[in-house]
């Protein structure tokens, strides 16, 4: 606008400094009218932010996730909280309630607790994970050949069913499967059943978990590079810094936030483990989590009741642990520059 | 402004939800009472019912339906219309909590004996049905019947005869030791896999639990487990089954990756005689001589052997209760749902097709067992009269005597993929069972 001024005639830069002037007066008006203005009526015109239908529309647009949200998320929760104080089998039309009787059974039976351990499999697996999203997305943000099919190759996992990569896995590590016959042109002869006992079928079951989640973080994690201006890599490149101290001082602080983000994910995620294992191997062979065994207890042994209260406790140290994390590394806003 | 009213909604609709909450769930219950008789004439019922089936193959392959259309050369005016349902247990259980689960269904094993009355009609009293069909104490709630057994199966191992042979042995195992030893000759002299566990699927290995009953040629067995009695102390039928079980893996009997069987091609190996025996139901033995035609190969070479123990010199198998067939409480063609039970469970020729034990008294014993009839083998029906509480027991102690995992861990500590001794492992599960009979099944 200051632009236009200096160079148009004066005719054209008064009529355009008019307008900009009543433009303000308006805006004015409307916040309160504490400035004298020359040309306007008495009083804020009646704007048609303030008609009702107006102010309920955003509701309008609301009503429909809202309901969704509700009536899929919410109530089922909340149900699943009210069956939790119940002795409940699932079917009959009568329960009874019992209180805290199944948090007591629950914090008293080690048994329920042990599981956890499986998830250190998972854990150890997504920091695995983690590490090679991170890899590829620094790679694949910089300029290569076939980028886009690179990407493409990585994120594919993740768009297959779970149920699907369950059974292509299990027919991948049976005994004389993909892998043992990959691994015989190899040389490699092997013996051993990969999902023969607990250690080896833990670790081939978190690997599955590693090759379909990857391309998860590696998006997030490219996405997030690349939203971080590309006059930083240069000006770096002119200070002589190499690829290594781009990622270290560049890249690194700039994704911080979506890293978290993935470390939070990768922590419930392996304490909630439960597609993967449960359709390979139904949670035979010391491969039980803590999902697979409360929907045992809820669809095996019928004790709805008690299973509620497993999946209410697993809600809260999700929480617990969201919240621990989030204490221990603030949410920072970045600024690079 | 805004965020002020978004709590203030927000927490309204949280309050709203609770309260809708509260006043749904347990949607069972109807007129109770009500018994579903039989039509007098056949001509005049009518209506339409909906039959709930886990047997979704037999409604894709249309031959529910060439049934439904025999039942109508009797019954004109009824209407049959199939439902089948792949995880049968799991998605009827929850279809239950309303009132929409069909006119005919076969009862859950989640239901809970007493919820039978809340559930479904009663079909006459014991004494009218008792002396015409089998198992019918299974469902029965004070001195009335709730269900119909869909058909009953004898348990025993179904084997590549021309397999056992090829080994040296022609003549049925009458002991553990001789049915092991067995076992092995096919091992050192055929290379053939001597027992196939089917332990991925998980559920071949409920079927041990059928055998219940024919190791000390008792009917009461099954009752008898309701109670503190220890069922894995030595001498008991089930240390004798699980026990079999354990030796056939510890001795390297089994195949040699458990945790990647597949059942559907296991049908195909033991037929081709890739797999020796495996442990299965009556019901098996159609579709293992189905798979030998398939592979072009002889149907009379798919045999069928008792438990390996004898009682006074004889073999006996107890012949088991599959699914009772029940109709809704909540169908509003009773009659017509009722003469759909008579009518598949007596005339349909069901049980004849699929070579199991008709549900009917009088009626012979199917063709697939004529090994065991030929033989002598002594058949007796396994009483159920104390199912229910014996299952009260069962899930209160987490056990899963009709689940496959207590039997997985049992292999994978015979193959030493679980830690622990044979001993520890029974001794924890009968110190499970007395605890939980201390407190439910009484």
């Amino acid at each position: 606008m200051t632009d236009t001024t200096d160079t148009a005639p004066g005719g054209v830069a008064v009529t355009r400094r008019r307008s900009v002037r009543d433009r303000n007066d308006a805006e004015g008006g409307a916040r309160g009218g504490d400035r004298p203005t020359g040309r306007r009526r008495a009083g804020p015109p009646r704007s048609w932010r303030h008609s009702p239908l107006r102010r309920i529309t955003p509701w309008l647009f609301l009503a429909a996730p809202l309901a969704l949200l509700i009536t899929f998320t919410y109530v089922p929760v909340a149900s699943m909280i009210s069956y939790s104080f119940t002795d409940w089998d699932g079917v009959s039309p009568d329960r009874e309630n019992v209180g805290f009787d199944n948090y007591v059974q629950i914090f008293t039976r080690p048994e329920l607790f042990r599981v956890f351990f499986v998830s250190g499999y998972y854990l150890a697996a997504s920091v695995v994970q983690i590490a090679v999203a991170l890899y590829f997305a620094v790679i694949l943000s910089f300029n290569l050949k076939f980028r886009n099919f690179f990407k493409g190759i990585l994120f594919f996992p993740y768009l297959i069913n779970g149920v699907a990569i369950g059974f292509v896995f299990l027919y991948f590590f049976q005994d004389g499967g993909t892998l043992d016959s990959v691994l015989s042109w190899f040389g490699v002869s092997n013996d051993h059943p990969w999902l023969g006992d607990p250690t080896s079928a833990n670790i081939s079951l978190a690997g599955v978990s590693v090759w379909r989640f990857t391309g998860l973080n590696f998006v997030l994690f490219l996405g997030a590079i690349q939203s971080i201006p590309g006059e930083l890599y240069e000006a770096a490149e002119l200070d002589g810094a190499g690829r290594w101290k781009q990622f270290r001082h560049i890249i690194a602080p700039g994704i911080k936030p979506v890293i978290s983000l993935s470390v939070i994910l990768a922590i419930s995620g392996s304490l909630s483990v439960f597609e993967i294992p449960y359709i390979m191997t139904g949670g035979a062979t010391g491969t039980q989590t803590f999902v697979i065994q409360t929907i045992k207890l809820a669809f095996q042994f019928n004790k709805t009741g008690l299973a509620s209260a497993a999946a209410v406790v697993l809600l809260l140290i999700i929480l617990l642990i969201t919240w621990i994390q989030r204490r221990l590394v603030p949410d920072d806003k970045v600024d690079l520059v | 402004m805004g965020n002020k009213k978004t709590t203030v909604l927000s927490g309204a609709l949280l309050a709203t939800a609770t309260l809708v909450l509260s006043a749904c769930g347990g949607g069972g219950g109807g007129a109770t009472g009500e018994v579903a008789a039989p039509p007098a004439d056949p001509k005049g019922v009518s209506g339409e019912i909906k039959v709930l089936t886990q047997r979704t193959d037999l409604v894709q392959k249309g031959v529910m339906k060439a049934y439904a259309a025999e039942f109508n050369k009797i019954y004109p005016k009824v209407k049959v219309s199939f439902d089948g349902i792949t995880d049968y247990e799991g998605e009827v259980k929850i279809r239950m909590n309303a009132k929409a689960y069909g006119d005919v269904l076969l009862i859950p094993g989640a239901v809970a004996k007493n919820d039978y009355p809340k559930f479904f009609a009663p079909l006459g009293t014991t004494a009218e049905l008792s002396s015409k069909y089998r198992f019918s104490d299974k469902a029965e709630v004070d001195g009335k019947v709730y269900g119909i057994a869909q058909f009953g199966t004898a348990n025993g191992f179904v084997y590549n005869k021309a397999l056992w042979k090829k080994a040296g042995i022609t003549a049925w195992p009458t002991t553990p030791q001789e049915f092991l030893a067995g076992l092995k000759a096919i091992k050192d002299k055929t290379g053939a896999t001597p027992y196939y566990t089917n332990f991925k699927d998980g559920w071949p290995l409920v079927q041990w639990t059928a055998n219940n009953g024919s190791v000390g040629c008792d009917a009461n067995a099954g009752n008898k487990l309701a109670g503190p009695v220890s069922p894995w102390k030595e001498g008991g039928e089930l240390r004798a089954i699980d026990g079999l079980l354990y030796d056939i893996a510890k001795q390297g009997l089994s195949e040699k990756d458990p945790t990647t069987t597949n059942w559907e091609t296991s049908k195909a190996l033991l037929a081709e005689g890739r797999i020796a025996t495996m442990m299965l139901g009556s019901w098996s033995i159609t579709q293992m001589r189905g798979a030998a035609v398939d592979a072009g190969l002889r149907a009379d070479d798919i045999g069928f052997m008792p438990f390996p123990v004898q009682k006074g010199g004889k073999f006996c198998a107890a012949v088991v209760s599959d699914y009772q067939q029940a109709v809704s409480v909540h169908s509003e063609n009773k009659p017509a749902a009722r003469a759909w039970v008579d009518w598949f469970t007596e005339k349909s020729g069901f049980s004849e097709k699929e070579g199991v034990v008709s549900a009917v008294k009088s009626a012979p014993m199917p063709a697939t067992l004529k090994d065991f009839v030929d033989n002598d083998v002594t058949f007796f029906d396994r009483s159920e009269a104390r199912t229910a509480a014996v299952n009260d027991i069962d899930d209160a102690a987490e056990i899963g005597l009709n689940k496959p995992d207590y039997r997985q861990k049992l292999i994978d500590t015979a193959r030493g993929a679980a830690k622990g001794s044979v001993e520890d492992f029974f001794a924890d599960l009968n110190k499970r069972w007395d605890e939980a009979a201390k407190t439910a099944g009484s």
